[in-house]
């Protein structure tokens, strides 16, 4: 029952914070020690997550929590405080440890960038904002670090400003999350307004949704449930706020791998696993996470088959994969959606490091044009290999036993969204296959100047690698001892056999699919796309959302803005001009007045007291 | 009619011309006379109400004697400064004194 370590959890974001001060500091001049003062504050705050783990496995049951006044208006003081629970001390591990690993790698993938002490700065922040969101004890620190985090990703995003479609699409990814974090913003204000005190803590929300329950109406909870989930959705990408996500991929490659895959995306579905008992209350809610996680896994995994960019392929498989968490958290299992977390963070990690590796040797990001690396990328192909199968659900690879706890699940909630899920399941297997095949098997179709990358990246490579084989492990249909950890219940495996061969069998046809259509050629590319050329169009094209959108949202408000600005040009600018011309006018009426000419004075002062006279006169009969 | 209001219009009579001439003329002799002769409607005017005002008193009378005085030094002022201003310009036409804007 120690604490010892838990006392100290607030140090965990302090670190990169620091970090963060000294780099902004010290600005540019900093270079590569820059480099390295963030990676060793992430290295620190690793070390402190980990201690604090191994204390939580060591069988404190009780969380610690620790709270100060934070601000005090008239009758209501608002805490602001850290929580350190199971769940907690999981979330802390996954950010710190991959936040390290891609700061290690950064250090090489960077190493040409003139801003990389800049770069190494956001990260830092970045981390910190993350790590306090995990740590927060309630809503309102929450949002504040739920805000801070989409801002970094947004001076991530658009780290490279000079190329216009980064600056897109870091502007795109700011808007569209904005939209979700409106829906949280909103729920906040009604928790706030309805909860008894006030109460904006975690705990306290858990007493009145779980264990009192029927103190808020359930109209009401709905309500609170689903504008949470919004948030959710436009911070984890899913369907109808997807868009930003694969635009996003326009940032440095590691940043696609800590914030766009592992980490800050993971967010929505931290949220949703925080305040679960809310969801809980209100069935309704829980049916619409569950269908809109099982919509946005297969259909992301579906556009991921006929994209041609490596990150865009790897950015339509993390909507897909946390599409996937929703729908275990929409089928009451917070269980397997934090186990498919934990696991994705790693793989998916190691995926995006993976491509930056090849990236940074190819200097394409088109697998059409990359061919045969396995050869001249050992380290990179194997690991990538991993990451791959472990996306694709193959056992023993990590992804294979989460995907199989979200599916079983799945099955024992609802058939329909069962077989959705396994869907989807095959074709991310196909497209992974399809992506490894084309990238790392068949002949070079460039000139031979690829190479390995440097330790300092492959080293995270391998890390991740030895991680996505053996994380599944904690959690098997064998050995439950993940989920009562996490959340105090043995998970329920029951049919779970039927899932496993399903699951590996689709898993194994797509791959196997993938590696006959692109290494043997048994089936012809086109196949597909010239039997059903629009079905291939709409796929490559997204399913159109984003011209939708364009057409739907885009293009009024363009329309809107522009009468706004002209309202503001012509009636604001206008009065305002109009004000100034008549002021001017009066002016030279008056020098034109004022010409030195004693006798037009004269008759000037004649004229004013005409008229004065005659409105003295005129009063009487007024 | 009374005899008071006779007077009275004939001094807003002289006053008015004198006004035209102020205002018209170009010679500026010709306004300083103007000038003179709207200060003789005013003393007139004080004349008239001191002998045949409500409460008639002698003050009127004596008004017009300061005011004829004064009149008379301010005559002086103005034409030295025409004759100064002659010698500068060589002119005594109004429209070409425009030094007040300065």
């Amino acid at each position: 029952m120690s604490t010892f370590f838990a006392e100290y959890a607030w140090l965990v974001p302090l670190f990169p914070l620091i970090a963060f001060a000294i780099l902004t500091a010290t600005g540019r001049g900093a270079k590569r020690a820059g480099a390295w003062i963030g990676t060793a504050a992430t290295f620190l705050s690793l070390v402190l997550s980990i201690c604090i783990a191994v204390e939580r496995l060591s069988g404190t049951s009780t969380d610690y929590i620790r709270q100060i006044d934070w601000l005090q208006v008239g009758e209501m003081t608002l805490t602001a405080g850290f929580e350190v629970t199971n769940l907690t001390s999981l979330m802390l591990v996954v950010v710190t440890l991959v936040s390290f690993l891609v700061n290690l790698y950064s250090q090489g993938y960077m190493r040409e960038d003139d801003r990389i002490s800049t770069f190494f700065a956001y990260v830092a922040l970045f981390t910190s904002s993350m790590l306090g969101l995990v740590l927060s004890d309630n809503l309102l620190t929450f949002y504040i670090f739920w805000e801070l985090v989409g801002v970094c990703s947004f001076l991530l995003v658009g780290f490279w400003y000079q190329k216009p479609e980064a600056k897109a699409a870091a502007k795109k990814a700011f808007i569209v999350t904005r939209i979700g974090d409106l829906g949280l913003f909103i729920a906040l204000l009604l928790l706030f307004w309805y909860m008894p005190g006030n109460a904006l803590d975690f705990s306290s929300i858990h007493n009145v949704f779980g264990t009192q329950g029927g103190v808020i109406a359930t109209g009401i909870t709905t309500l609170i449930a689903l504008l949470i989930f919004v948030g959710a959705v436009g911070k984890s990408g899913q369907f109808p706020l997807h868009v930003w996500l694969p635009d996003a991929m326009e940032g440095p490659t590691p940043i696609s791998a800590l914030i766009h895959a592992a980490t800050m995306v993971a967010a929505g579905v931290f949220l949703v696993a925080r305040t679960f008992p809310v969801f809980e209350a209100s069935p309704a809610a829980m049916t619409t996470v569950a269908i809109v996680g099982a919509f946005t896994a297969i259909f992301a995994a579906t556009i991921g088959i006929a994209q041609n960019d490596i990150k865009r392929i790897l950015a339509y498989s993390t909507i897909s994969q946390l599409g996937y968490m929703m729908l275990a958290l929409g089928v009451g299992s917070v269980t397997a959606a934090m186990f498919h977390l934990f696991t994705h963070a790693f793989f998916k990690a190691l995926l995006f490091l993976g491509a930056g590796s090849v990236i940074h040797s190819v200097h394409t990001q088109d697998i059409r044009e990359m061919g045969g690396l396995g050869s001249r990328m050992k380290i990179t192909a194997w690991t990538f290999g991993i990451g791959a199968l472990a996306l694709s659900g193959i056992p023993p690879f990590a992804g294979f036993w989460s995907k199989d706890a979200v599916l079983t699940e799945a099955l024992n909630k609802s058939p329909i969204l069962f077989i959705v899920g396994v869907v989807a399941a095959f074709f991310t297997a196909l497209y992974m296959a399809r992506l490894y095949f084309l990238v790392f098997a068949g002949k070079p179709r460039q000139d031979g100047h690829a190479h390995e990358s440097p330790p300092v990246m492959t080293i995270p490579l391998i890390v991740l690698a030895v991680l996505s084989l053996f994380a599944g492990f904690v959690e098997t249909p064998f050995n439950g001892w993940f989920g009562e950890w996490l959340t105090g219940e043995t998970a329920d495996h029951h049919g779970s056999g039927l899932v496993m061969v399903v699951s590996v069998a689709v898993g194994l046809l797509g791959v196997y699919l993938g590696w006959l259509i692109y290494v043997k050629g048994t089936i012809s590319r086109d196949i597909v796309s010239s039997r059903m050329p629009g079905l291939v169009m709409v796929l490559e094209r997204k399913y159109y959302i984003d011209e939708l959108y364009h057409l739907i949202f885009v293009k009024p408000l363009y329309a809107a803005g522009k009468l706004l600005e002209a309202f503001d040009e012509y009636v604001v600018d206008g009065a305002v001009r109009l004000t100034g011309r008549a002021a001017n006018a009066l002016g030279r009426l008056n020098t034109r007045l004022q010409n030195g000419q004693v006798q037009s004075y004269a008759l000037t002062a004649l004229i004013g007291i005409v008229i004065l006279l005659l409105a003295i006169a005129g009063r009487r009969f007024w | 009619m009374t005899i008071l209001s006779s007077y009275l219009t004939l001094a807003a009579v002289l006053f008015c011309v004198g006004l035209y001439g102020v205002l018209t003329k170009r010679n500026a002799i010709i306004v300083l006379l103007s000038v003179e002769l709207m200060l003789n409607a005013v003393n007139l005017n004080l004349i008239a109400f001191s002998k045949y005002g409500v409460n008639p008193s002698l003050a009127g009378q004596i008004f017009t004697l300061f005011t004829i005085t004064v009149a008379a030094a301010e005559a002086a002022v103005g034409v030295a400064i025409l004759v100064v201003l002659y010698r500068s310009r060589a002119t005594v036409n109004v429209d070409e004194f425009d030094e007040l804007r300065r």
